[in-house]
C-alpha cells in the first residue's frame, strides 16, 4: 500500500510541477498580478491543494523509511516519527490557511 | 603470513572473487571453520566502507534520500513561509522577492533547485525501473549516469537565468 501511494503521489507531484511550469510559461513569467491571479482560482488551489496532500504523504513515507533503516532505538525512532507525524499535520494545516485565505 | 591472513588481505583488497583467490580462502565454502572464515568473522572486511566503490546507482541512490531529507527539512517550510508571504499583499511579494536576492539566499535556493531536480528526475527513473524498462545492469547505470548530468544541468541553467 505505502509503496504504491509513494508512487502515486510521485505521480500527482511531476503532474502539478508540469502544471506550474505550463502557467508560468503561459503568463510569460511572473510577478504580483499573475501570482494572486492563480490563487484566486478555485481550481488552482484545489491542484495547490492535492499537491500538498501528495508531498505531505510521500514525506511521511520517506522520512518513515529513513528512520527505520538509520534510528534502530525504538524509543528515540517513535519519538521521531511522533515529531514528523505532528510537523506534517501542522504543514497540512498552514496550507489550508494560506489557501483558502489567499485574497 | 599465513595463507588465509593473506587471502583476507586480498578480500579486503579485491572484493570477494573466489577464482581469484587461493585454494586456502574458498575452503569456507565446506568447512565453516576455517581459519580464513574465523578471521573474516573478527574483521567484517565486506563493511569496510572507505574500500567500497559506490556504483553510481548507489551514489543515485543516496543522493535521492539526502535530497529528500532536506526537503522535507529546509525546502517545504521554506516553500510554504515564501508562498505565504509573497500572496499577502504587493509590499510582501516585492520584500520576499529582495530577500531572496542576498547571496546566500540565493545559494540556499541553489541547493533546494538542485534538490528537487535530482529527486525529481532520480524518481522517474524509479517509476521506469518500475515497470521494468532499463533494469539490466548496462541501462540501469546508463540511466543513473543521465540523472546525475541531466540534474545537475538543470539546475546551472535554471540558476543562471535565477542569479
Amino acid at each position: 500500500m505505502d509503496w504504491l501511494v509513494q508512487r502515486l503521489s510521485a505521480v500527482v507531484m511531476v503532474l502539478y510541477t508540469v502544471l506550474l511550469l505550463a502557467l508560468v510559461l503561459w503568463n510569460g513569467g511572473i510577478d504580483y498580478s499573475v501570482w494572486t491571479g492563480l490563487f484566486a482560482h478555485g481550481g488552482f488551489r484545489l491542484a495547490s491543494f492535492l499537491f500538498m496532500v501528495a508531498l505531505l504523504y510521500h514525506a511521511w513515507i520517506g522520512v518513515r523509511d529513513i528512520l527505520m533503516d538509520y534510528i534502530k532505538p525504538p524509543g528515540i525512532r517513535l519519538l521521531l516519527e511522533t515529531i514528523t507525524v505532528v510537523l506534517l499535520v501542522a504543514y497540512l494545516g498552514w496550507t489550508m490557511q494560506i489557501l483558502w485565505s489567499a485574497p | 603470513m599465513h595463507k588465509s591472513h593473506r587471502a583476507a588481505r586480498a578480500i579486503a583488497r579485491k572484493g570477494l572473487n573466489l577464482a581469484s583467490l587461493p585454494r586456502s580462502a574458498t575452503r569456507f565454502a565446506t568447512y565453516p571453520n576455517a581459519p580464513a572464515v574465523r578471521h573474516l568473522k573478527q574483521r567484517p572486511v565486506y563493511l569496510d566502507l572507505p574500500r567500497i566503490r559506490l556504483p553510481l546507482p548507489g551514489i543515485v541512490s543516496i543522493l535521492h534520500r539526502i535530497s529528500g531529507a532536506g526537503l522535507v527539512l529546509v525546502g517545504i517550510p521554506l516553500l510554504l513561509y515564501a508562498v505565504s508571504r509573497s500572496i499577502a499583499s504587493p509590499e510582501a511579494y516585492a520584500s520576499m522577492k529582495a530577500s531572496f536576492a542576498h547571496p546566500l539566499a540565493k545559494i540556499v535556493m541553489l541547493g533546494l533547485l538542485w534538490a528537487y531536480l535530482h529527486h525529481f528526475c532520480a524518481g522517474i527513473r524509479y517509476l521506469l525501473l518500475d515497470i521494468h524498462r532499463g533494469i539490466e545492469l548496462a541501462p540501469a547505470r546508463r540511466s543513473s549516469a543521465i540523472v546525475l548530468v541531466v540534474s545537475l544541468a538543470l539546475t546551472l541553467i535554471l540558476g543562471a537565468r535565477l542569479w
